[in-house]
């Protein structure tokens, strides 16, 4: 069996002149949790159709489970489950209803789609709510039957564009345990997203902006090599005054809020630290510690956007 | 059968039961519409109101008014002192004929001279004039025959000479009722095929449904069978509902073969079914299909042969008309119904649908499957 269950080689798609993915290169191992993240618009939904056979790439080449993308989509689409970014639910079928649905369009037998449905039920927290009309589920439970519903044939590998958007954070940690469950099974999971503690949570991941693939790895990686940059992390009040103060220094390439912290990116911040303190104190903020940080991914991901804005500024 | 088709036969059933009202009206319509169009659209025009103005009052004058009122055609609703009164009668719309009877009419009569009389027909209505027409010109010649034969003392119609017998076949008693009854089925089946079909297939993209399918193994064709067959079978069933109320109530006959009638109304489907595919992949919305659906109903109602003979168009009109579909299921059910002929009458009829409904089946699937990407 094939180790890898996705891959692209400069992979494009341009719609007109806007270039929406722009020579994409990566691949997903079997079993394998795989984050796509990037802002809006950065090109993870394209991405995706196009591996779906929903859009014909402009140019590259991908494989999805061994099946070229665009001669075997039919191959590639039996074998695949996918929720996308809007994925919806016939409001007026039941729960069942539209489990039966989407099962049967596989080719799942009546018999086998029972037996499943009690099962994947329980592992995703929709048990008892098989008679509920969708129109009347709240929305954590519908994107969880959402996934249930792209699970009905068993998939070897799963799409899921943005599943946890608008979903309750024990929903979500429910989701990923289901996440891990599968894979651990043999799946593999190709998901976008913009949370960057959901990033955390991806064996690997991407990211992608402008349409571009900008940095690859496990988060460990990401935050260990990925940067060049070190983060400085502080705890001051009152924060907009403090944000203000360093930007207007120019002592780091990015100064940004981190919650109720701040985060100042830049090279040798070590050295920084003390006139920093002394600067913050002098314009009258009270700053409680500074220090040195491991980075985030989110720093990582700032600090990358922003190389690749520098190295090539947006037109117009 | 596959179960990908199973499955979304059974889901539009679901959707359809669900949805009460929609379900309701789907039976209604084609009551209310058999009721309008055999009532309402009718073309026997009997009894106009007619006013007459008699100025010679004689026993002639009066036998020559009784004449009229016999006919069935003229309902004296008054009498007139002027002929000015009956210009104001016409005008207002209040009569739609009148009858001058000059002073002197008895008189010339009885000298054996001619007698004129003048009947002033209200044209605005075309339909309702003709046959005034008509009908004003045959009540006078009788009249005017047996006048002659009283006065020569023979019958006339001894005399030798033409005599015109004309008879009706199919309908003969002309009843607007048989010809529009088996035209309301065909109205029928295509307007909520075309509709329907549409509709389901736009509210799926605008739920967002759509993309969801398109990613499962589900092929184009078979969304399309699938999404349709149950309104095929509420067609079928609307199909019978006219049938049965045509028969009972309106008295329409059904001479020849209902399996055939059914089967080559399969055959009309597969247009109208094409239609709505066609329009499903225009619109955006289910109100622009609902628009949409309206907007192809117009050819086959105007120029399908539907309420205006096809004969009696200009030429280019007719032309256009080989291209509406209804055209020819019109004449293949009234042709069934009334005059009871097999399918070896209506060979032009399927050659012609058997053309049509697969080209535009064709047209409308390829479009359709690029309004999916
Ligand atoms: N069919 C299309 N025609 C033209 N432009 C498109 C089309 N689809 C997407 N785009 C553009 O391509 C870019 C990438 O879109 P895409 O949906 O892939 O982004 P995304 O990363 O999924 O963003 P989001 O997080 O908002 O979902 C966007 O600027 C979008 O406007
Ligand atoms: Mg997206």
């Amino acid at each position: 069996m094939n180790a890898i269950a996705l891959s692209t080689e400069h992979i494009s798609k341009h719609f007109d002149h806007f270039v929406a993915v722009d020579h994409v290169s990566f691949s997903v191992r079997r079993g394998e949790i795989y984050g796509l993240l990037g802002p809006n618009g950065a090109g993870k939904t394209t991405t995706i159709r196009m591996l779906l056979g929903l859009l014909t790439p402009t140019s590259g080449k991908g494989a999805v489970l061994g099946f070229d993308i665009v001669k075997q989509a039919e191959a590639i689409r039996q074998r695949v489950g996918y929720v996308s970014q809007k994925f919806s639910l016939y409001p007026d079928l039941t729960v069942a209803e539209n489990f039966n649905f989407y099962g049967g369009v596989y080719g799942v037998s009546r018999a086998a789609l029972a037996e499943r449905r009690a099962d994947i039920f329980r592992t995703i927290g929709l048990s008892g709510q098989d008679q509920e009309r969708v129109s009347a589920l709240a929305g954590g439970s519908r994107q969880r039957l959402a996934l249930a519903c792209a699970l009905a044939h068993e998939p070897e590998l799963l799409f899921l564009d943005e599943p946890t958007a608008g979903v309750d954070p024990i929903s979500r940690r429910g989701l990923w345990d289901l996440l891990y469950a599968l894979a651990a099974r043999g799946a593999s999971v190709l998901v976008t997203t913009h949370y960057m503690d959901e990033a955390e949570n991806c064996h690997r991941l991407a990211f992608i902006y402008r349409g571009r693939l900008v940095a690859e790895g496990t988060p460990q990686e990401m935050k260990t090599q990925q940067m060049v940059a070190q983060v400085v992390e502080i705890d001051c009040e009152p924060l907009d005054a403090a944000l203000t103060v360093l930007r207007a220094a120019r002592w780091f390439d990015e100064v940004a809020l981190y919650g109720a912290l701040i985060h100042a990116i830049g090279q040798n911040v070590a050295e920084k630290i003390s006139p920093a303190r002394a600067l913050l104190q002098s314009k009258g903020v009270a700053v409680k510690s500074a220090q040195v940080i491991l980075p985030s991914l989110e720093d990582v991901f700032i600090a990358r956007l922003r190389s690749v804005d520098v190295d090539d500024p947006i037109s117009e | 059968m596959n179960s990908r088709l199973l499955s979304i036969i059974r889901k539009e059933f679901i959707h359809i039961l669900r949805d009460p009202r929609t379900l309701a009206i789907m039976f209604i319509i084609p009551i209310v519409e058999l009721f309008l169009l055999g009532y309402a659209v009718t073309t026997d025009i009997r009894h106009l109101n007619t006013v007459v103005f008699d100025a010679d009052r004689t026993p002639q004058s009066r036998q020559l008014v009784e004449a009229y009122r016999a006919s069935d055609y003229f309902a004296i609703a008054r009498y007139a002192q002027s002929e000015d009164e009956i210009a104001v009668l016409l005008d207002s719309g209040a009569i739609r004929a009148g009858i001058i009877i000059p002073a002197g009419y008895g008189d010339n009569l009885a000298r054996g001279a001619v007698a004129q009389v003048a009947v002033l027909i209200d044209g605005s209505d075309p339909t309702v004039a003709s046959t005034a027409f008509a009908a004003s010109q045959s009540v006078g010649q009788a009249q005017s025959i047996k006048i002659v034969t009283q006065r020569l003392g023979v019958d006339v119609t001894r005399l030798g000479g033409i005599e015109i017998r004309p008879r009706v076949w199919y309908n003969p008693e002309l009843r607007s009722a048989n010809y529009m009854v088996p035209a309301v089925i065909g109205i029928i089946l295509q307007f909520l095929t075309t509709l329907f079909t549409a509709l389901t297939i736009v509210r799926e993209r605008e739920q967002g449904t759509i993309e969801q399918l398109v990613v499962t193994p589900i092929k184009s064709w078979e969304l399309v069978v699938g999404k349709v067959v149950p309104y095929i079978a509420i067609a079928f069933f609307d199909l019978l509902e006219v049938l049965v109320l045509g028969t009972f109530w309106f008295g329409v006959p059904i001479r020849g073969s209902i399996p055939l009638l059914l089967g080559l109304s399969v055959l009309f489907l597969l247009a109208s079914l094409g239609m709505g595919l066609f329009v499903s992949s225009v619109a955006r919305s289910q109100l622009e299909a609902m628009f949409l659906a309206f907007l192809t109903m117009l050819p086959s109602i105007f120029i399908g042969g539907f309420l205006f003979p096809l004969e009696a168009m200009p030429g280019w009109l007719q032309a256009i008309s080989y291209l509406v579909p209804l055209r020819y299921l019109l004449v293949i059910i009234r042709g069934i119904m009334l005059k009871g002929v097999g399918l070896g009458a209506f060979g032009d009829q399927v050659l012609a649908l058997l053309i049509l409904g697969p080209f535009i089946m064709f047209g409308a699937s390829r479009r359709f499957r690029k309004s999916l990407e």
